[in-house]
């Protein structure tokens, strides 16, 4: 029997605001700040403070809800989600729960097996808790992250395998980076995963118990984390038992699941509407300017990569994954005289392989777009060859500096350098006025021992037609 | 005439001709409550250092002539679930027993900038649970006058203290009858706010969706003062109003009647259970306001005999959820003697909370479960729109509506503890309004068996100015809320 699994995915994004979701205390990264530097009465939950709602925190969530193709909703209600956690000062977290911000979304991915839409559930926002941490049976609590604003962005249980997840989680990394409303920094936390799977026979419509697994923060564990669980579900059916339905954590070091709270113990929030702040009202025309700023997004960008710049779809969906890896693309092929199949194909190749060796990342590529359109243009007008062009890209890489310089210093020039043969010409014609003199007075065979000169000069390198043709072109200038 | 007999207006006046310093005045009265709060017990703290400070503060100001309010250098008290920075703040709750906020409320605040003097904070049930001050963590307020009884509550110590004469005015909080009811078993005159007319900024809450800070005096006129210092919009209270505030006092000093407004008495309110003395005294004193001018109708709030199960519902539901943060982590009583968070938890919220407390956060967690929450909660709130809109249609009518403010006078001190259901039923005339969110003011109107009466005027939102008009009007023509209990002649 064959079983496939039913996965969807929840999503934390933390919003790149000034200040935190209900009170002015600055948002900070919460690995390097001291403990507990940003905090007041609200985001601490002293008792008697009240919670006032960041508008730009709104504004990013609204971007997010548009890009995404959901309904935005003009009313929407905040809700406190009530449970006892040290990290939770309140003892309830602010929320979203029935009446969400936006709902009924897509975000087209693609694997192997093909393009599909995913079915956006809902996105809404909240806040985000404190950090617990654990030393010498001590327990320590930093609330500078508490009350940071979280979006929640919850599919429909649409994936069909843990590469449909990777790619929809690399999506929608890639649109809240073009958004511009979360740093995309994986390490530090920003985005965090949790997977609901479950699974079923093949061609079933039935959905089966479902885990739920929390704590998947980067790509790499939530593929494992998955393929773990679905593996574990499958056994157990193969074996003729029953799945529970529980939470599970992930361990990074085992690469395996284990469960943290079983059904019975299952927490029960007691959502209710959050008496200390009114329904959440945005303005049609506010969504309208919204909608208006939003940039283009990666499949859009995709589209007119094709068209624009005649690329594959295959090149046009790796240049914008990541917006500055686009925005990259577009700087050099402005700075280049190249074709811009040219420097796809660079980019695709030599530019990632070198990021890739350095373990950096697009958003700060140590390159200029026009050094790298140098290099491009050198190799393609052949100044250099391309081999060349790859170790002058691979020196910008590592050491920096001037792409002409590295050919210049490390002698890289092919006689193709029209300058420098160019330059060797002039010297040799400036050094020799006697023979110039008699090939002017229409002696022809002076032109090979000119041109004998030159391949001496150039170490015998000289490429004879460029050579020739510059010879030719500076003796008619001075027969004029 | 001693300190304690002074109005608002008449040591503002003292004040301003410097015939006395505000260190003077604030020294009789924390000698007045030194001498007769060991009887009382309306204070659970008095923060003397800071009264002393502050007075000084205000006699510079009056001395320059900068920066001079009508409560400048006035003494006062405030319930103790508003937060005061640096002084005790505890909700008479042994859970905040040593907890000092490190932030004002926004209500204090303003005062602080009017130059007022904060001698300390008063008593209560247990975060406002109760309506007797018999639920405070520390000691029962007794009711100046007569000790055998509840002074009301859960505003109980700030309305023993005005009427003792231990403060000029007080700030009590009112969730469902707590400035109005004690007011009343007290004799004195507190004003229920308009939810959002005055900031709940560092109010500690009992019922976010119901709490409102409202000031407790001997007359309407000194509540019109001190409601228009800490009346205003708040940034930092969503729920606040942005409406702009009236100049309550000047309206009164150019009211000569109450021509022109017309009041509805709703029968539900006049129905059985209420003490045929309460009842003849209100009767007596609707007359009066109609002999002012004012037109009297009946009216109906047909779904009235709902509102004790629906304020009790939502109470328990929110008040389950707002006092989840008192768990020994940051702040308060911290039981340290656990082998583990959830065993901290138990402990010190076991050892902190009273009984009172604990069987309505049992009782809201369970009104909140899944599977119960349409049955409880979202009934509630339904009902409650239909309170709502009982008012809304006699508001259609009517500017004001009068009525008692309990059935009762004030009980025995022990006559309902035993029977928490009887103490929610003595809430019967006063819970409405709140889950209307409209504002009530409560004047005393009589006195029965050497116990004070009180009548309640209603109105809709943000009516504060027609309400005040109707009680200043009322007290011109009457004596009540001159009226002392009998320690009040008792000097140091």
């Amino acid at each position: 029997m064959k079983y496939e699994p039913v996965l969807g995915l929840e999503v934390h994004a933390e919003l790149l605001t000034r200040s935190k979701m209900f009170c002015g205390c600055e948002v900070v990264d919460s690995i390097a700040a001291k403990p507990n530097r940003y905090i007041c009465p609200v985001c601490t939950g002293q008792p008697g403070a009240l919670p006032v709602l960041n508008q730009k925190a709104v504004e990013l969530a609204v971007r997010v809800g548009l890009a995404l193709g959901c309904e935005i909703h003009t009313e929407s209600i905040f809700a406190r989600k009530n449970y006892f956690y040290p990290d939770l000062p309140k003892g309830y977290q602010i929320s979203q729960y029935d009446q969400p911000l936006a709902t009924n979304g897509t975000i087209q991915i693609e694997t192997e097996a093909g393009i599909k839409d995913v079915r956006i559930r809902r996105v809404h926002l909240e806040e985000d808790t404190g950090k617990l941490s654990h030393a010498d049976s001590h327990s320590f609590i930093d609330y500078n992250r508490s009350g940071v604003p979280l979006l929640e962005i919850v599919t429909e249980p649409d994936l069909r395998s843990p590469e449909e997840v990777k790619s929809y989680a690399t999506r929608l990394h890639a649109i809240l980076r073009y958004l511009d409303v979360n740093s995309g920094d994986m390490e530090k936390g920003v985005i965090r995963f949790e997977a609901n799977v479950s699974v079923r026979e093949e061609g079933s419509q039935h959905f089966n118990t479902r885990t739920e697994i929390k704590n998947l923060n980067s790509f790499r564990a939530l593929t494992q984390g998955t393929e773990y669980e679905i593996k574990r579900q499958t056994e157990i059916y193969r074996t003729g038992g029953t799945v529970e339905q529980e939470t599970l954590g992930f361990n990074e070091a085992t690469g395996k699941t284990y469960s943290q709270r079983g059904k019975e113990s299952a927490h029960d929030y007691r959502y209710f509407p959050e008496p200390d702040l009114p329904p959440l009202v945005v303005e049609k025309s506010w969504i309208d300017s919204i909608r208006a700023s939003l940039p283009e997004l990666p499949e859009a960008k995709t589209r007119r990569f094709v068209e624009q710049y005649e690329l594959k779809a295959q090149e046009a969906r790796l240049l914008t994954s990541e917006k500055a890896l686009a925005d990259y693309f577009e700087s050099v092929v402005e700075n280049s005289k190249s074709s811009p199949r040219a420097v796809s194909s660079w980019i695709a190749g030599e530019f990632m392989r070198n990021i890739n060796d350095l373990n950096l990342d697009v958003t700060n590529i140590p390159v200029p777009a026009e050094d790298l359109a140098k290099v491009i243009d050198m190799v393609t007008d052949k100044t250099i060859s391309g081999n060349s062009g790859k170790f002058v890209l691979a020196e910008l890489f590592r050491n920096g500096g001037k792409p002409e310089e590295i050919v210049k210093e490390k002698n890289l020039a092919q006689v193709s350098d029209e300058g420098f043969i160019q330059e060797i010409i002039t010297k040799i014609l400036n050094e020799n006025p006697r023979e110039v003199e008699q090939y002017l007075a229409g002696k022809e065979t002076i032109l090979q021992w000119l041109m004998g000169q030159v391949a001496r000069a150039t170490k015998g390198k000289a490429d004879p037609t460029i050579a020739h043709e510059l010879l030719i072109q500076h003796l008619s200038k001075l027969k004029q | 005439m001693d300190a304690h007999e002074l109005s608002i207006q008449q040591a503002h006046e003292l004040l301003l001709s410097r015939k006395i310093s505000s260190e003077e005045l604030t020294g009789a009265y924390l000698a007045r409550i030194q001498q007769l709060d060991a009887q009382i017990n309306s204070y659970v703290t008095v923060s003397e250092e800071l009264a002393k400070k502050q007075a000084r503060d205000a006699d510079q100001r009056l001395k320059r002539g900068e920066g001079i309010t009508p409560l400048t250098g006035i003494p006062y008290s405030a319930k103790d679930s508003l937060s005061t920075r640096s002084v005790r703040t505890t909700c008479s709750s042994k859970i905040l027993e040593n907890y000092k906020p490190f932030y004002d409320c926004t209500a204090i605040q303003k005062l602080n900038s009017a130059g007022t003097v904060l001698l300390g904070k008063t008593n209560m049930d247990e975060f406002g649970m109760g309506s007797s001050t018999e639920n405070s963590g520390f000691f029962t307020t007794r009711n100046p006058w007569d000790f055998d009884h509840v002074p009301g509550g859960s505003s109980g110590g700030s309305a023993a203290a005005v009427a003792a004469g231990l403060g000029l005015f007080s700030l009590g909080e009112d969730t469902g009858g707590s400035v109005r009811m004690p007011a009343s078993f007290c004799g004195v005159t507190g004003l229920k706010t308009t939810y959002g007319r005055v900031s709940r900024y560092g109010l500690i809450p009992l019922v976010s969706s119901f709490d409102t800070i409202g000031p407790m005096a001997r007359s309407v006129y000194d509540v019109a003062l001190v409601l228009e210092a800490i009346a205003g919009h708040d940034p930092k209270d969503s729920t606040s109003r942005v409406e702009p505030i009236q100049q309550y006092s000047r309206a009164l000093k150019k009211t000569e009647n109450l021509r022109g407004l017309r009041i509805g008495i709703p029968r539900e309110y006049f129905v059985e259970g209420l003490d045929p003395e309460v009842d003849s005294s209100l009767r007596t004193a609707i007359q009066q306001i109609e002999s002012l001018g004012a037109e009297i109708v009946e009216v109906s709030l047909p779904h009235t005999q709902y509102a004790i199960p629906v304020y009790y519902l939502i109470l328990f539901a929110e008040a389950s959820s707002n006092l989840a943060k008192y768990d020994g982590v940051r702040y308060g009583l911290s039981e340290r003697d656990v082998n583990s968070v959830l065993d901290l938890y138990l402990k010190t919220r076991e050892s902190g909370f009273g009984a009172e407390t604990k069987r309505r956060i049992m009782l809201g967690t369970f009104a909140l479960s899944a599977g119960y929450y349409d049955a409880y909660y979202l009934k509630a709130q339904k009902v409650r729109t239909l309170i709502r809109q009982d008012f809304q249609k006699a508001f259609e009518t009517c500017d004001a509506l009068i009525t008692p403010v309990a059935p009762t006078t004030a009980f025995k001190i022990g006559e309902k503890i035993t029977n928490p259901l009887d103490m929610y039923l003595s809430d019967v005339h006063v819970v409405a309004v709140n889950l209307a969110g409209i504002p009530a003011l409560s004047v005393p109107c009589g006195i029965s068996k050497g116990l004070p009466i009180g009548m309640q005027v209603m109105g809709p939102h943000l009516s504060e100015e027609t309400l005040l008009r109707i009680g200043h009007m009322y007290q011109r023509q009457t004596h009540w809320h001159t009226k002392h209990p009998p320690v009040w002649g008792d000097s140091p």
